[in-house]
């Protein structure tokens, strides 16, 4: 028993962080229809950014909790001002072109990322600073971190306010007409590239925002660590059907269950045939059995036919 | 096929096959590496063909395409190499992984026929990955794969004495590995190009294409939807599977680190960029794409000593960015790819109109 709550807290914590760039992934689907396969490298890069920014601020001997908030709030930034760069050197030029192209140079920015990110940060392994006191609760017998627990907050509360903005703003409003009918939305006076720009900054955003919980719940980053996580939440944002804010999120916190329930209890389930380096197969065996019944994801509206 | 008999194409044809044959000595002027950055494109060729009669005949669009490549690569590794001390000769093994590739490509297939454009490439990314990470643990309890450390010790293709792995004179010219392995590629690629352009345009081929194009109007002027969509992921995957036993075979050593998800996506890159559904245009992206790594890998490090005096740069992460930035670059200025169908090339305008 007291393993199975162990396996909720983990699921829990590693779904909000999936939720988190499964928001971004689904975000730009729903308005232009596009897989942004770059979107893991950006949050690769907020990780990776707070790393220098907090490392940097605690040598010169500011306090680690202002040190943190520091390099967060840059690693949002950078990452903002480069999901915008993305969409206008990788995507706008091609928004007529065939259906694969966006794919393929998204492909193309995330191999660029990558190095670029290795000939700033180099090949090894970072650490990434402990940014908060690290305090253990114990309830059930299952032990959880002060790091958990903020982690599950702040994604909550965060996606709490991106439905507020989507639900109960103008540029919200915006993005849920571009995301329905671009033509018509534009006639009706949005300004879709506004919008468009729109969806991957804030997409961005919540993606540095993730990248550096990862850091802080890991303690360690890598310049290739964007590209499985990325999968992950993308997988998540399918699963939960994708293009939908709301799907976004559950298939994150599902997928995050799934796995750590799995890693937990394949060994008793298989008579310890397969072991918890499976754990990575329960998203994907997990996601086709789901498309196999519901092929548009949990929550995705039905897209018919005519398309 | 009368316009292969004027005279003028078969010079032309001519003077391409004397050139294919004589690739291999001019490239091993540079050292057999080159011959083997040929082999490897040759290879990518025959499957950037294979990849193209799922992505660019049917229109389905396949991310786990490498999961048949190392399903015929364990394959031949399997039934030749001391691992179960089995020692099957290549053509009895690389129909068998053709076979067994077919079959995972049905497996992959039936399940998935309901789903649609995006659906399905994260589905077939899933199903790839599946593979590989089966083949990451299957060494435990019984071992199958021999796990990460992948299987090594595999016999190279061997016709009756002629050993593939050695060098070999005949008639005064010494041939050796790579370059042999060269003709056998040739020959199996060009064995592929025909099978790919004489199913273009029959009627299975016309039937992908109208179900790439709208699959509601497919089926209702008579097409049998699933069968032709299972078709296509069967004979990509069969071409997968006979591409991965030759791999096995050239290498001599298998692990699951040659077939991450960043191969199958860079097939497919070579479909795209190329041009998608045309021959030539898969072909070009296919060379273009395997080449050029290669060559920034011999030509940055020089460059930069040239011009610099020092290694400014980790050359191998900076070859991969002007990789990087070429992909982008190519398909900002040539959406359609490097060399796409002239009926694409028409209907181009119109494509973009809507998306979903």
């Amino acid at each position: 028993m007291d393993i199975f709550l162990q396996q909720i807290i983990n699921g829990l914590v590693q779904g909000s962080i999936y939720a988190l760039v499964a928001l971004g992934y689904t975000m730009v689907y729903g308005i232009m229809g596009l897989i942004n396969f770059a979107h893991g490298e950006v949050v690769m890069i907020g990780t990776l950014v707070t790393i220098s920014v907090a490392g940097f601020l605690i040598k010169a001997g500011m306090p680690v909790m202002f040190a943190g908030l520091a390099g967060l709030t840059v690693s949002v930034l950078v990452c903002m001002a480069l999901g915008w760069g993305l969409e206008r050197v990788a995507y706008r030029p091609l928004r007529n072109a065939p259906r694969l192209t966006p794919l393929i140079t998204a492909i193309g920015m995330s191999i660029v990322l990558q190095n670029v990110a290795m000939i700033i940060w180099g090949r090894n392994y970072l650490t990434f600073p402990a940014l908060l006191p690290s305090v253990a609760f114990e309830f059930a017998g299952a032990h959880f971190t002060a790091v958990q627990v903020i982690i599950v907050l702040v994604s909550a509360l965060t996606m709490l306010a991106l439905l507020f903005l989507i639900y109960r703003t103008r540029l919200g409003m915006a993005m849920r007409a571009t995301s329905q009918n671009p033509a018509v939305a534009s006639l009706m006076g949005v300004n879709i590239n506004r919008v468009i720009a729109a969806a991957f900054i804030i997409g961005s955003a919540l993606g540095a925002l993730a990248g550096v919980m990862v850091g802080t719940y890991y303690e360690i980053a890598h310049y290739q660590m964007g590209f499985m996580l990325g999968l992950k939440a993308f997988t998540a944002a399918v699963l939960g059907g994708i293009g939908n804010l709301a799907g976004a999120m559950l298939g994150g916190i599902l997928l995050g269950l799934i796995e750590a329930l799995g890693a937990g209890y394949i060994g008793d389930l298989t008579g310890g045939f397969l072991g918890s380096h499976y754990q990575d197969i329960f998203a994907f065996l997990v996601l086709i059995v789901v498309l196999m019944f519901k092929p548009s994801g949990l929550f995705g509206e039905k897209t018919g036919d005519r398309a | 096929m009368s316009k292969w008999l004027n005279p003028r194409s078969a010079f032309g044809l001519t003077l391409i096959i004397v050139a294919l044959l004589a690739l291999p000595f001019v490239a091993a002027l540079g050292g057999q590496a080159w011959v083997r950055i040929l082999n490897f494109a040759i290879l990518y060729v025959f499957l950037a063909l294979g990849l193209n009669i799922v992505v660019g005949f049917a229109g389905l669009l396949d991310l786990g395409y490498i999961a048949f490549y190392a399903v015929g690569a364990y394959t031949y590794a399997l039934l030749a190499s001391p691992h179960f001390g089995l020692h099957w000769p290549f053509w009895v093994i690389l129909p068998c992984g053709a076979a067994i590739a077919c079959f995972f490509g049905v497996i992959l297939g039936s399940p998935t026929l309901k789903l649609r454009g995006d659906y399905l490439a994260i589905v077939t990314l899933g199903f790839g990955e599946i593979v590989r990470i089966f083949m990451n643990n299957l060494n435990a309890p019984i071992n199958i794969t021999n796990g990460a450390q992948g299987i090594t010790l595999i016999d190279p293709v061997a016709i009756g004495d002629l050993r593939f792995s050695t060098t070999t004179h005949i008639l005064g010219v010494s041939l050796s590995g790579p370059q042999k392995y060269y003709y056998l590629l040739l020959a199996l690629a060009i064995l592929v190009i025909v099978i790919n352009l004489r199913l273009q345009n029959s009627r299975i081929g016309r039937a992908w294409q109208a179900i790439r194009e709208d699959e509601i109007a497919a089926k209702a002027v008579g097409i049998n939807t699933r069968n032709l969509k299972l078709l296509a992921f069967a004979m990509g995957a069969s071409f997968g599977g006979v591409a991965g036993g030759v791999f096995s075979a050239m290498q001599g050593f298998v692990s699951p680190e040659s077939f991450s998800l960043i191969e199958s996506i860079m097939i497919l890159a070579m479909v795209v960029l190329g041009g998608m559904g045309h021959i030539p245009g898969v072909i070009l992206g296919a060379v273009l794409l395997s080449i050029l790594p290669e060559a920034l890998r011999y030509g940055v490090g020089p460059i930069q000593m040239a011009v610099f005096g020092k290694m400014l740069v980790d050359p191998e992460s900076l070859r991969m960015l002007i990789f990087g930035l070429a992909l982008v670059l190519v398909m900002r200025f040539k959406p359609a790819g490097l060399w796409p169908s002239p009926e694409r090339k028409r209907a181009a305008p119109a494509a973009g109109a809507s998306h979903g």
